[in-house]
């Protein structure tokens, strides 16, 4: 069901965790459909780079995997280039997910682009 | 290590019983003959249903031409409720109402079929259950009307082993059936209990039985309906007058063959329950020290299954509680619905008053003959350290 890539972001994330006094922090998700997930930001003020990114994830395999890959695709951009990163990005990153699990890379661009919203409210 | 392959998922399939197969093997070669030629050759084959339904008919205690094979136990299901009700049309007035009663923790088969009825204008209720899975048998009277046409109640549940009191229920309809103009007929769908509870029909009181094959040891492809004398129904497959005219198509001769045999070994041993129990007891003792687990379903012994244990975790999503489990080799199932399309948890768990999360965070294990002591040691030891693993990354 799962590629090996899928498999091997769900059992060796490097990204998920807390950042003390993160920049930013986005959610997306609801316990419906089981999967809850916050990125925790932290953003350089000058490059508006994003230095470091983690998660926290409950969900399915596909999910805690595209936690984890959002991460790593964000890491180091920009808020522009963030906020072009698509589910097909992550999807295509991981090898493809199953249709049943589109909607996994769906909430992550959605936690991801909750956390710049919130930013860039705040820097406003 | 990783070649290790424990199953704990004796409730989502059984793994063929090695003399049944031997049973089955002439019938998928040698013995080919169509059941329904006059020749030897179909002869031969249609002896060879005429035993498998007689093996059948002892199990259930009832006539052989009260037996149907079908092609699956959701099959059954359908031909049961909508084969009767199809019959029942016939005979109604026009503006006559049909309803159904049936539970909210039903199978699939049974859950689905009755809300496809509703959008042709059958009146459904269904019944709910309690934190333990159980139905209320005064929830059952009141919802007994002068309309009501069929109540359909599972044995024994797949998700969490509760088992509704069939008995009692047969006791309450067979009461109602005498100050009723209409009979009210009794479906169950036994799939779960063969294995170990008593389907002898006169004693449980029912009118329709839905049995399966890969369920209890024998191959999958093949499902049973009984279908008591002078019940109303009609075929949903025409085409043949196969199995009495109710379902036609040339019989799938070595699957019912398999299930011929894979009954007649159901012998519903007390010892095998309680080699069951023990290995279960062992499993749930084992899980609970877990911190911030917890087991769903009835916790009496008279109340449940012996071989299936449900339970959520804290922190933790199902699905990847399974895939984790099974990266370890140890194969169980979760009411979590991540993999099917409308990612809603388990309905079954949900009627229990669990919460969508805690719906979401359970994981069922169901054993089985072929379950070991050594193989729960192992998934003991690897559990908790998934759960961690799991609540680090949910933080949670």
């Amino acid at each position: 069901m799962y590629s090996k890539k899928v498999l091997q972001h769900f059992t060796h994330p490097k990204f998920f965790g807390k950042i003390k006094n993160p920049d930013a922090i986005g959610t997306a998700g609801n316990p419906r459909c089981g999967d809850l997930l916050t990125l925790y930001l932290k953003i350089d003020e000058k490059t508006k780079k994003i230095k470091e990114i983690k998660f926290e994830t409950l969900g399915c395999a596909a999910a805690i995997a595209a936690s984890d890959m959002i991460c790593q695709l964000a890491k180091g951009k920009n808020l522009h280039q963030v906020m072009n990163i698509s589910f097909e990005d992550v999807s295509k990153e991981l090898g493809v997910l199953p249709p049943v699990k589109i909607h996994c890379a769906h909430l992550v661009t959605e936690a991801l682009r909750d956390a710049i919203d919130k930013y860039r409210e705040k820097i406003l | 290590m990783k070649n290790r392959k424990i199953y704990f998922d004796y409730a989502a399939t059984t793994p063929l019983d090695g003399a049944v197969f031997r049973k089955m093997m002439p019938y998928l070669k040698e013995k080919y003959g169509n059941p329904s030629s006059i020749h030897k050759f179909g002869q031969e084959t249609s002896q060879a249903i005429d035993t498998s339904r007689e093996q059948v008919a002892k199990f259930l205690g009832c006539k052989l031409s009260e037996i149907v094979f079908t092609g699956s136990a959701s099959e059954s299901d359908n031909l049961a409720i909508r084969g009767l009700l199809k019959a029942l049309k016939q005979r109604k007035r026009t503006g006559e109402g049909v309803h159904i009663i049936t539970s909210q923790i039903e199978h699939k088969a049974v859950l689905e079929t009755c809300k496809d009825l509703e959008k042709e204008g059958i009146k459904v209720s269904y019944l709910p259950v309690g934190p333990d899975g159980l139905i209320n048998l005064d929830d059952l009277k009141a919802e007994i009307i002068p309309e009501t046409d069929l109540v359909s109640i599972m044995y024994a549940n797949n998700e969490m082993g509760a088992v509704q009191p069939i008995k009692k229920i047969g006791r309450i309809i067979a009461e109602a059936n005498k100050n009723k103009e209409h009979k009210i007929y009794f479906h169950s769908d036994a799939v779960q209990a063969a294995n170990w509870l008593s389907c002898r029909v006169n004693e449980l009181g029912v009118d329709l039985l839905t049995l399966s094959g890969h369920k209890i040891y024998g191959p999958k492809g093949v499902g049973v309906l009984y279908v008591r004398e002078g019940t109303p129904i009609s075929p949903l497959i025409t085409g043949g007058d196969q199995e009495g005219r109710l379902r036609a198509g040339t019989e799938n001769v070595a699957g019912i063959v398999g299930m011929g045999e894979a009954i007649s070994k159901i012998r519903n041993p007390k010892s095998e329950i309680r080699k069951m129990e023990v290995l279960r007891k062992k499993i749930v003792e084992g899980v609970l020290k877990i911190e911030e687990s917890k087991l769903n379903g009835p916790i009496k012994k008279e109340n449940r299954l012996p071989n299936i244990a449900n339970f959520s975790f804290k922190g933790v999503e199902g699905e990847g509680l399974v895939i984790s489990l099974d990266q370890e080799g140890v194969a169980a199932s979760t009411g979590s619905a991540c993999t099917s399309r409308e990612l809603k948890p388990s309905h079954v768990l949900i009627a229990m008053g669990l919460s969508e999360l805690e719906a979401h965070s359970s994981l069922r294990i169901s054993l089985g003959k072929y379950t070991t002591i050594k193989e729960i040691d192992y998934f003991l030891r690897i559990l908790p350290k998934i759960v961690e693993r799991l609540r680090k990354i949910s933080g949670r």
